[in-house]
């Protein structure tokens, strides 16, 4: 995977500039907060093509003013000698750009691949684009539109998904960007550890319709004391391991995956993360994106030895309810403990002990998608509205 | 220097020359003339970019407060259209429908092009397809920006959609037609001893252009009537709840949309080659060079699509090889660079405004095609994609490239296609006071991207005002700079002194015929037997390198040629 490539490549690009340098050169006027990991690496490469990019109009431009002014037409009637070209001056101005081209494809390729090679260990954050909002969810369940809340210094990985159109996920400040493209088997992933505490904007960087100008939110960085202070005072209603439990049997998915194996439809119990052998010889890895899928086209990959029974959730079920049931699946799937920390769910069994209070109190709550536009969008205003009350650091 | 050739006689008043031979509407609407069909591509190809220019001054306008002055909703339609009309309905005819029209034949020698009705067919799909997408922007327009992403396109923007498809699908016919006619040109209507490299740089730039615009256009009518069906019929094409993949439409759009950007910049090249050579009275320095740099454009310019789409969920290992591809297509670009630079040195350089034109191209296209390199690095990318930056960087190419071009070479020209001379002392104030507006424009955009500003946003946040007001002053200054140009050429057409058949002292065929052209070009066909941009006998040239190349003895046999035939 992009791993071994990384290796070879990075070779050839080491930061050549360092990390000091922004604030010395005082181009805060010219650079974005630096708020990532690989930001630095990212404005290092910038500043160097900046420099190459003055070094030859410079140079082009001096030799082009200085022949205007040597050679300006001095009698209408003169006609210079003719000079037809010379081989060895080619030669040099076509290798020595492409060199400099391929070092600076093999820099950009490194920090791409940096900023693509998605960490296992990371904290997961489920985002929904939609028009026009962000939504996103933490895995111990607090909701937000618009704003979004992490801690400095952890990995975080956006699982994102889309209601409607394309949308892209972007942070300038971590020089972060990704596309959320509509599809029943297509999860974004992108990743990002912050390195300063403040507030960043979040944009839609891919036109999506009458306000996508106004798709702005705000992620709020935090050092891990306060993260822990944000999570506890956030709305506990379940973690979304917890919530996907409880759709599950709402939606009447046990009847049919039933934990013993016995059911239908192959037991969901330690399939995340494996490979699973499907109808036709093929296997696939049951990530995000397959469970996704198998919830919304059902009869796409079909499990070895089990018939297509499964009918679509296409429509019944809202994206926020979708990842709530991933990380249900996850959460009875994945053999080690969840990366949050306490409120991993009991790995490798339906966690019996929740199940019947989170029937009680979510039953009301965590259905009816079409209630749910209202409401996010009178959140939405508000959030937006203490967004930009809260006095944003740029 | 090579003589005139024939036809002097045509040249002054009462000549028989193309634009006084046949009167009336209906000797302009059923011509098979190359020359009148290019000016009626200049007429209505004219007035679109005035169109596109106004929409870009009202989107300079919403963008002077950062909560804008418009609905978000019309501000979307005022962008797309602003796209459509000048991506599809001005750059990529410009210079190729108009001055390659009008000076292909000419150049090569040529009584026409080779397929004369289908010439005249490719305006009227022209004027077909941009009427449609005139009446799409009459009737209350698109708002899917010129990219029309699906799903947005096929499934939530309205049905003005279809028919702004409808005129990219006729207006796509009009360039394939220019483009076959072009190539079958080149290849069967060359004067006797008008060798491949032989060929005016222009010929070259245009030969290469017709290549990938018949290899292209295909796949954008394709592309469109995909859509069409996508949003009429629901086939699940691009549509993801039916097993449709929105991305498949993105590669099919650059397909086409990325080798655009060459049908748009290659004929310009051909144009500032012109222009550098004449106006310097220098052969090009390493013509062979420079003629298969257009070449190699061409043929790189298909491999490197995916360059828009390194954060578009496509695979990580297709983003490496597209950046990869995308730094070899720079190379020929860079070598067409110096290679104008170089041909300036000895030169006899006149200050005239084609000249001033062609040094700014030069300016423009450096940056332009510097910023490239930022844009084609995967990891910067990432960042800068879909922000100011890409909008700078492709204005910088397209507009500093093409219109650039395009102005400077219709300069070189106006006597030749129109018999009058231009007002010399304002054309160079209008070329500095554009090429001044242009970057006060566009440079403050490359900061604004780089700082996160989104493109397509009708509002924004407010620490980006400063440079958004900047760039529309600099929008207003290129709006006042093009406004003269426009008027000194309508004044020209009455007032302009009387066009000499070569008044730059020039090389190349156009020059030995009057100014306007008899309407088939030249009185008797001419027999060439001199080389591209010969300004002196061949004797007393410079060779300083190519070992082997044959020193060719000097020819000095042109001045028979006005009785020959």
């Amino acid at each position: 995977m992009p791993e071994t490539m990384h290796g070879i490549l990075s070779l050839s690009t080491q930061s050549i500039m360092g990390n000091g340098l922004r604030p010395l050169l005082g181009m805060s006027w010219m650079l974005p907060d630096q708020a990532s990991t690989y930001a630095p690496d990212v404005d290092n490469l910038y500043l160097f093509l900046v420099g190459l990019t003055i070094f030859f109009t410079v140079l082009i431009s001096a030799a082009i003013l200085y022949f205007f002014v040597k050679y300006r037409r001095r009698s209408n009637s003169e006609i210079p000698r003719p000079i037809a070209g010379s081989i060895v001056l080619e030669s040099t101005w076509s290798i020595i750009p492409l060199l400099i081209s391929f070092g600076i494809f093999a820099w950009g390729a490194n920090i791409y691949l940096t900023e693509y090679t998605v960490p296992n260990d990371a904290l997961d954050i489920y985002v929904v684009g939609k028009q026009w909002m962000w939504k996103f969810q933490h895995p111990e369940g607090q909701r937000e539109i618009n704003e979004l809340h992490i801690p400095v210094g952890k990995k975080i990985r956006f699982i994102m998904a889309t209601e409607d159109v394309i949308h892209s996920f972007f942070i300038p400040a971590f020089r972060m960007k990704e596309d959320i493209v509509p599809g029943p088997s297509r999860y974004s992933t992108v990743w990002a550890e912050a390195t300063q505490t403040g507030t960043f904007h979040i944009f839609c960087a891919e036109y999506c319709g009458t306000s996508h100008s106004g798709m702005i939110g705000w992620v709020t960085v935090m050092n891990d004391k306060d993260y822990q202070a944000w999570l506890s005072g956030g709305a506990a209603t379940g973690t979304m391991a917890e919530r996907g439990a409880a759709l599950f049997q709402q939606l009447g998915c046990i009847t049919c995956h039933k934990s013993d194996g016995t059911g239908p439809c192959p037991k969901l119990e330690g399939i995340y993360g494996k490979q699973q052998d499907l109808e036709g010889g093929t296997s696939v890895l049951a990530d995000d994106s397959y469970v996704r899928e198998s919830i919304l086209s059902p009869t796409a990959k079909i499990v070895k030895g089990y018939k297509p029974l499964m009918p679509s959730f296409q429509g019944i079920v809202s994206e926020e309810q979708l990842q709530q049931l991933i990380a249900y699946v996850k959460s009875i799937g994945t053999p080690v403990a969840a990366p949050a920390p306490g409120k991993g769910a009991a790995p490798g069994s339906v966690p019996a002990a929740v199940r019947p209070p989170i029937m009680t109190s979510s039953a009301s709550e965590s259905i009816p998608p079409q209630n749910e536009k209202a409401g996010s969008e009178s959140q939405n205003t508000q959030a937006e509205a203490s967004a930009k009350s809260a006095g944003v650091k740029r | 220097m090579p003589s005139e050739i024939g036809a002097v006689h045509t040249n002054g008043d009462g000549g028989l020359n193309y634009l006084n031979n046949g009167h009336g509407l209906r000797s302009w609407l059923l011509t098979k003339d190359h020359k009148r069909i290019a000016i009626l591509y200049l007429i209505t190809v004219s007035i679109f970019f005035v169109i596109g220019g106004v929409f870009a001054l009202l989107i300079r306008i919403n963008l002077l407060s950062p909560s804008g002055l418009f609905e978000p909703d019309t501000y979307n339609r005022l962008f797309t259209a602003h796209g459509v009309i000048m991506v599809f309905f001005f750059l990529v005819p410009a210079v190729p429908a108009i001055l390659g029209n009008f000076l292909l034949p000419i150049m090569i020698g040529a009584k026409d092009l080779a397929f004369p009705k289908i010439n005249l067919l490719s305006w009227y799909c022209y004027i077909v397809g941009a009427c449609f997408g005139l009446v799409a922007i009459i009737a209350g327009g698109v708002d899917t920006g010129w990219t029309f992403y699906t799903p947005y396109s096929t499934s939530f923007s309205n049905s003005n959609v279809l028919l702004v498809g409808i005129g990219i699908f006729i207006v796509g016919f009009s360039s394939i037609l220019t483009g076959l006619n072009f190539i079958v040109t080149v290849h069967t209507m060359r004067a006797p001893g008008m060798t491949w490299f032989r060929l005016p740089l222009f010929i070259w730039a245009h030969y290469a252009t017709a290549l990938v615009i018949m290899l292209a256009t295909p796949v954008l009518a394709i592309t469109v009537a995909l859509m069409a069906i996508e949003r009429v019929a629901h086939v699940g094409i691009f549509d993801p709840s039916m097993g449709g993949d929105p991305v498949l439409f993105q590669h099919m759009f650059w397909f086409y949309s990325h080798p655009a950007v060459y049908i748009m910049v290659l004929p310009a090249m051909g144009v500032v080659s012109e222009l550098i050579a004449n106006m310097s009275r220098k052969n090009i320095f390493g013509y062979k060079f420079v003629a298969m740099s257009s070449l190699a454009i061409a043929v790189f310019g298909f491999l490197v699509w995916g360059h828009h789409l390194f954060v578009s969920t496509q695979s990580v290992y297709l983003g490496l090889i597209f950046s990869f591809l995308s730094y070899a297509v720079a190379i020929p670009s860079a070598i067409k660079v110096f290679n104008w630079t170089a041909t300036l040195f000895k030169g006899s350089i006149s200050y005239d405004t084609p000249m001033l034109y062609g040094l700014g191209f030069i300016g423009l296209f450096l940056i332009g095609g510097m910023t490239g390199l930022f844009t084609a690095a995967l990891g910067l990318d990432v960042h800068i994609t879909d922000t100011y930056f890409v909008i700078a960087h492709f204005h910088y190419v397209m507009v500093g490239g093409s219109l650039m071009g395009f102005l400077g070479g219709l300069h070189l020209w106006w006597g030749k296609m129109t018999g009058r001379n231009y007002p010399e002392y304002w054309a160079r104030a209008a070329a500095v006071i554009q090429f001044v507006g242009f970057n006060l424009t566009f440079f403050p955009q490359f900061l604004l991207g780089y700082l996160g500003m989104p493109r397509r946003y009708a509002s924004y946040p407010p620490e980006f005002q400063l440079l958004h007001v900047l760039s529309t002053a600099g929008a207003t200054i290129l709006g006042i700079g093009m406004l003269m140009t426009i008027s000194y050429f309508i004044w020209s057409l009455k007032n302009g002194t009387r066009a000499t058949p070569n008044p730059w002292g020039a090389s190349g065929l156009e020059w030995h015929t009057s100014s306007p052209p008899p309407t088939e070009n030249f009185l008797t066909t001419p027999i060439v037997t001199w080389e591209a941009y010969e300004f002196a006998p061949m004797e007393t040239m410079d060779v300083l390198g190519y070992p082997g190349e044959p020193h060719t003895p000097a020819q000095p046999v042109h001045s028979e040629h006005g009785t020959e035939d």
